[in-house]
């Protein structure tokens, strides 16, 4: 696979090292009441569905750059490649954005 | 006119026998030339067989090559080009290849049909290990090794592309002179070692001139664009995602001549001409699988390429393109001629006709049709459609990977017009002009398909697994009918050749017994490699010592020198402990580094524990983050343990953190998880807190640091330490760190930690130092008769005062599970905190880790024993936790050890039994602190 780095361009997938769920980047808010069940929800549920997935990549064997890629998991095909710091503060990963901790 | 060269002669051995071919053989055409028959034995029934193809497809000339006391086993004797001192050895038979003894097999054939070791080997069970596996294991698997290194090395690649033109035949030749012509980037791969495809082996005219002629004019051509690649002998294996193309080019099949023999190429295309050609494919028909039994289109290869006459040759065939091989006598299947049978174990004598007529022959070309090869355009899940005038699969446009044309023989335009057609179709769309179509022949396909030819003998469909029409239509009647299961059940093509003459035809049988046809019985899909990928190749390079990068600590050439083993600890290599003369082994020298270090003074690298530079306004608040406790609060000038929790409440790491400066921080990982730890701080960093003012960097490479411990540890830094620097109990106390420098004016940073137990400093230096800093430090302890020591006297000291290391911290374990419970700041969150307290985490029965000694002193304790109360019985119901590390301990003059007991903190005293299966070990331990020295801590702080 290639992966469209922002800052790099087109690198072989093999620099890279793949984590999961964009979904990730919204730790749910420690404080909250219902912290216990949204971190369970946060560390062990995924919505696994064929088709378009944003996930996150890790350029390790490059500028170490957290990426959020958006991937056709059933064709492999690349649609967006974006920084993952720019879609935390852009809030964009999906409309959970708002329970999330602000850190 | 042949393109072999007779004034080249080439000498090789086959089976230990003599013979000579000529420059341009392959060793198929040498054989065959030479008049040999039977070059092995098929897989089950080890019937003597011949050659069949005159290319990759080829399923039974599999032969070994052998040199330089190895082998290389099921090579297609098709597509070895020859060269001079060629040793070749036929396969799958025990004794020779004309006796063999599993020829048996091939009598009792009636027993060994599809399914056939499902259904027997089935019980006793007992007789599995001992009779059926080795007998089956021993007539399974095709070819042998020799077990010894590969001579060879393969080389591994990279290339870049417009585009990729996959077969050198008539239409890739073309496309890549017009594109070529444009200026484009191209790549040009066949796996023949000769470019022109099937102009190669037909009679066909140019232009009205001999093909070759063409050919070579096209070549000249190509091969003086600076643009263009040409590859020969590259077989395009497989279609990865993005355009990129894996390839295997070979360069000899010598073994062990020098040079890399194979690489494997990774192309990125920007766009690919697949121009594949076709596979011609058998009949089934009674006794099909005889020596001399051809395809007729290898007829005509070895005629007309390799200029060898077959004597007595008889045609069957079922459409016009068979009719152009020269044959004494035609069966037409399409004018109602069939053959009944056919005779000649060794070598075919003759074939009987349905009309009971027996013809002498010596070969026999079959016509059965030809099959595009589309494989490589299923890779990325496409699916071939039926097209039932040409009666083969054709790729279908609508499923093709991305930036992918298919033209000629491979679109299933058989034609050599209609292949010049798509090319210059191809290379207009590709935006390119295009030149006048040569002038070549354009005959329609006329064909009437005839798959079958029922009777009663065995009738041969996957010659290479030794699948017959019977095995197929008897899967079917035991319900195995979808083709998946077929093929799984009976291993249609499921032997290296993919089934490339086999799997159409073995679908128009299941379509024949189920009553169906061929497109609503399916085709499988195929998936690379479509020919085989050495290993050797795909790890071209990362072999023995080079299989990953080594990494060499600073005192690396110091501890080469003084007599140290060595361990690998992730890349690096570490000093295992130092030898000295006179000792006994291992132990002699691990419990003298341990003595001496708590007597006086030892000195160990550790440079191989990761370093993060930590830097920023918000170090202190994203450390708090990240580990357990809190650090915004460290002092500068001052150090702090740390852990770090996996989200998932797991610990992750440890280390300490040092504080420079208010907004410089100095972290500490374990050498194991150095790696992930950073990945972890930048996911932390990039992912959740993007607006933290905080940096980071990898610094591990950067500072050689070295471990200082013993009672003389101070006096021994003293001597190095700059004088204006003040390093006494009072003005650098324990867990202290500052910038110095040591050795007049090298800088230096110095931390007051202990991973011993004994008071100690870490020291680290600029890493082009840390060679002459460990010298100038052994030879200024030389009062103290100071001592190097290794990882194994580190574990020993760090088990004896009871630090949680790699065993400890396994992936399993809570900050409770370590006794750092009290760690857990309840002021601040963390990574991990929330799932941490979950309530199968915590609790009175949960492990905890605690010391354990033998009762017996002699006794010996080992690692991985399972824990169990005295008296109840070792099942998992009764586990009451493992042990996790042990050492001997010199200091105490025992056995020890460090385990995960449950609730163990509250059972110290207490007698368990240790349960080791695996080394047949049973011992009583008292379960005690896992502090087993200075458990106070008093020899840190002095």
């Amino acid at each position: 696979m290639i992966i469209n780095h922002p800052l790099l361009g087109p690198r072989d997938a093999s620099e890279f090292t793949y984590l999961g769920d964009a979904a990730l980047m919204l730790r749910p808010n420690p404080k909250s009441d219902t912290a216990a069940d949204s971190f369970y929800s946060y560390q062990y549920i995924r919505e696994n569905t064929a088709g378009q997935h944003r996930e996150l990549w890790y350029h390790e064997q490059g500028d170490r750059s957290w990426l959020v890629v958006t991937r056709n998991i059933s064709t492999h095909e690349i649609t967006k490649v974006e920084l993952a710091r720019d879609v935390k503060r852009a809030k964009a990963i999906n409309n959970e954005a708002a329970t999330h901790e602000l850190g | 006119m042949s393109l072999v060269d007779k004034n080249v002669p080439l000498n090789f051995t086959f089976d230990g026998k003599a013979y000579s071919g000529f420059e341009g053989d392959t060793l198929a055409s040498a054989l065959l030339r030479d008049g040999v028959k039977v070059v092995g034995r098929s897989f089950k029934y080890h019937r003597p067989r011949g050659i069949m193809g005159a290319g990759s497809e080829e399923p039974n000339a599999l032969v070994e090559i052998h040199g330089r006391g190895v082998c290389e086993p099921n090579r297609r004797a098709t597509t070895i080009k020859l060269f001079d001192g060629l040793k070749a050895k036929s396969q799958n038979h025990m004794g020779s290849r004309n006796f063999d003894l599993l020829a048996v097999n091939d009598f009792i054939h009636p027993f060994l049909a599809a399914g056939f070791y499902y259904k027997t080997f089935m019980w006793p069970e007992a007789f599995w290990e001992k009779l059926y596996e080795p007998v089956i294991r021993r007539a399974a698997g095709l070819g042998t090794l020799t077990r010894r290194a590969d001579p060879d090395s393969y080389d591994k690649g990279f290339l870049h592309c417009d585009v990729l033109i996959v077969g050198a035949g008539p239409s890739g030749l073309l496309t890549a002179l017009s594109l070529g012509r444009a200026g484009q980037r191209v790549i040009l791969a066949d796996d023949d070692f000769r470019m022109g495809g099937r102009l190669l082996s037909e009679s066909f005219t140019v232009n009205d001139a001999l093909a070759s002629e063409w050919i070579g004019e096209v070549l000249e051509e190509l091969s003086e664009m600076p643009e263009v690649r040409l590859m020969p002998r590259t077989s395009v294996f497989g279609v990865f995602d993005h355009g990129i193309y894996g390839a295997l080019e070979t360069r000899t099949d010598a073994i062990g001549v020098g040079g890399a023999r194979q690489t494997l190429w990774r192309i990125y295309a920007g766009h690919t001409v697949l121009a594949a050609g076709a596979t011609e494919r058998p009949i089934a028909f009674a006794n099909n699988d005889r020596p001399g039994i051809m395809l007729a289109s290898a007829v005509r290869s070895y005629k007309n390429r390799f200029g060898i006459d077959l004597e007595n040759t008889v045609l069957i065939t079922n459409n016009d393109d068979g009719l152009r091989t020269d044959a004494a006598h035609i069966i037409d299947t399409r004018g109602g001629g069939y053959i009944a049978n056919t005779a000649g174990r060794k070598g075919l004598r003759s074939v009987t006709l349905h009309t009971g007529e027996k013809l002498t022959a010596n070969h026999l070309a079959v016509a059965g049709g030809w099959n595009p090869n589309v494989h490589l355009t299923c890779h990325k899940r496409g699916r071939p459609v039926w097209d039932k005038a040409l009666a083969c699969f054709v790729p279908d446009a609508a499923t093709l990977p991305a930036d992918m044309s298919v033209i000629g023989a491979a679109a299933g335009h058989f034609s050599t017009h209609s292949a010049f057609a798509d090319a210059n179709a191809v290379a207009k769309k590709l935006g390119a002009k295009t030149p006048a179509l040569p002038k070549a022949e354009d005959a329609p396909i006329q064909i009437t398909p005839l798959w079958h030819i029922k009777g009663a003998k065995r009738a041969w469909v996957d010659f290479q697994n030794d699948v017959t029409a019977k095995d197929i239509t008897l899967a079917h009647q035991e319900g195995f009918s979808s083709v998946e299961h077929v093929k799984r059940y009976t291993t249609l093509g499921m032997a290296t050749d993919q089934g490339r003459t086999s799997n159409v035809v073995g679908l128009a049988v299941l379509a024949d017994a189920t009553q169906q046809t061929i497109p609503q019985t399916g085709t499988t899909i195929f998936r690379p490699p479509y020919s085989p990928v050495p290993i050797g190749a795909l790890a071209a390079g990362h072999a023995g010592q080079h299989f990953k990068p080594t990494r060499l600590t600073p005192s690396h050439s110091y501890a080469l020198e003084n007599g140290a083993a060595f361990v690998e600890a992730g890349y690096w290599k570490r000093a295992q402990w130092f030898a000295r003369t006179g000792e006994k082994g291992w132990r002699d020298s691990v419990d003298r580094e341990v003595i001496m270090t708590r007597n006086s003074v030892g000195i160990c690298d550790v440079t191989t524990l990761g370093k993060i530079d930590v830097q920023g306004r918000d170090a202190g608040k994203f450390l708090n983050k990240v580990y357990v406790n809190t650090f915004s609060t460290l002092k500068v000038g001052k150090c702090r343990y740390g852990l770090m929790l996996r989200e998932d409440g797991i610990a992750m790491d440890d280390g300490t953190t040092a504080r420079l400066s208010e907004t410089h921080f100095v972290m500490t990982t374990t050498t194991a998880k150095a790696g992930p730890v950073f990945r972890h701080l930048e996911f932390v960093r990039q992912c959740l807190y993007p607006d933290m003012d905080v940096h980071l960097i990898s610094t591990t490479d950067q500072w050689a640091q070295f471990s200082i411990a013993g009672p003389n540890a101070r006096k021994l830094l003293e001597k190095i330490i700059d004088p204006e620097f003040d390093i006494s109990n009072e003005a650098f106390p324990y867990m202290a760190c500052a910038e110095m420098k040591v050795c007049s004016g090298t800088r230096a940073r110095i931390f007051r930690l202990s991973f011993s137990g004994e008071l100690a400093y870490e020291i680290s230096v600029p890493a082009r130092y840390g060679d002459a800093l460990v010298s100038e430090l052994m030879a200024q302890g030389e009062e103290f008769d100071a001592v190097m020591y290794g990882t194994e006297a580190l574990g020993v000291m760090r088990i004896e005062k009871g630090h949680a290391a790699g065993n400890e911290l396994n992936g399993t374990t809570t900050a409770l599970a370590l006794g750092l419970g009290g760690f857990v700041s309840k002021k601040k969150d963390c990574i991990g905190k929330v799932l941490s307290k979950r309530e199968g985490m915590i609790g009175q029965d949960k492990l905890s880790m605690v010391g354990f000694m033998p009762v017996n002193e002699t006794d010996k304790i080992t690692n991985g024993a399972h824990f169990f109360t005295k008296g109840e019985t070792h099942n998992a119901q009764n586990d009451q936790g493992y042990m996790s590390s042990v050492a001997w301990s010199p200091s105490l003059n025992s056995y020890i050890g460090l385990g995960f007991l449950k609730n163990g903190t509250n059972r110290k005293g207490e007698v368990i039994e240790a349960v080791d299966y695996m080394r047949d070990n049973h011992v009583n331990l008292q379960v005690v602190n896992p502090h087993f020295i200075d458990p106070e801590g008093a020899r840190l702080r002095v």
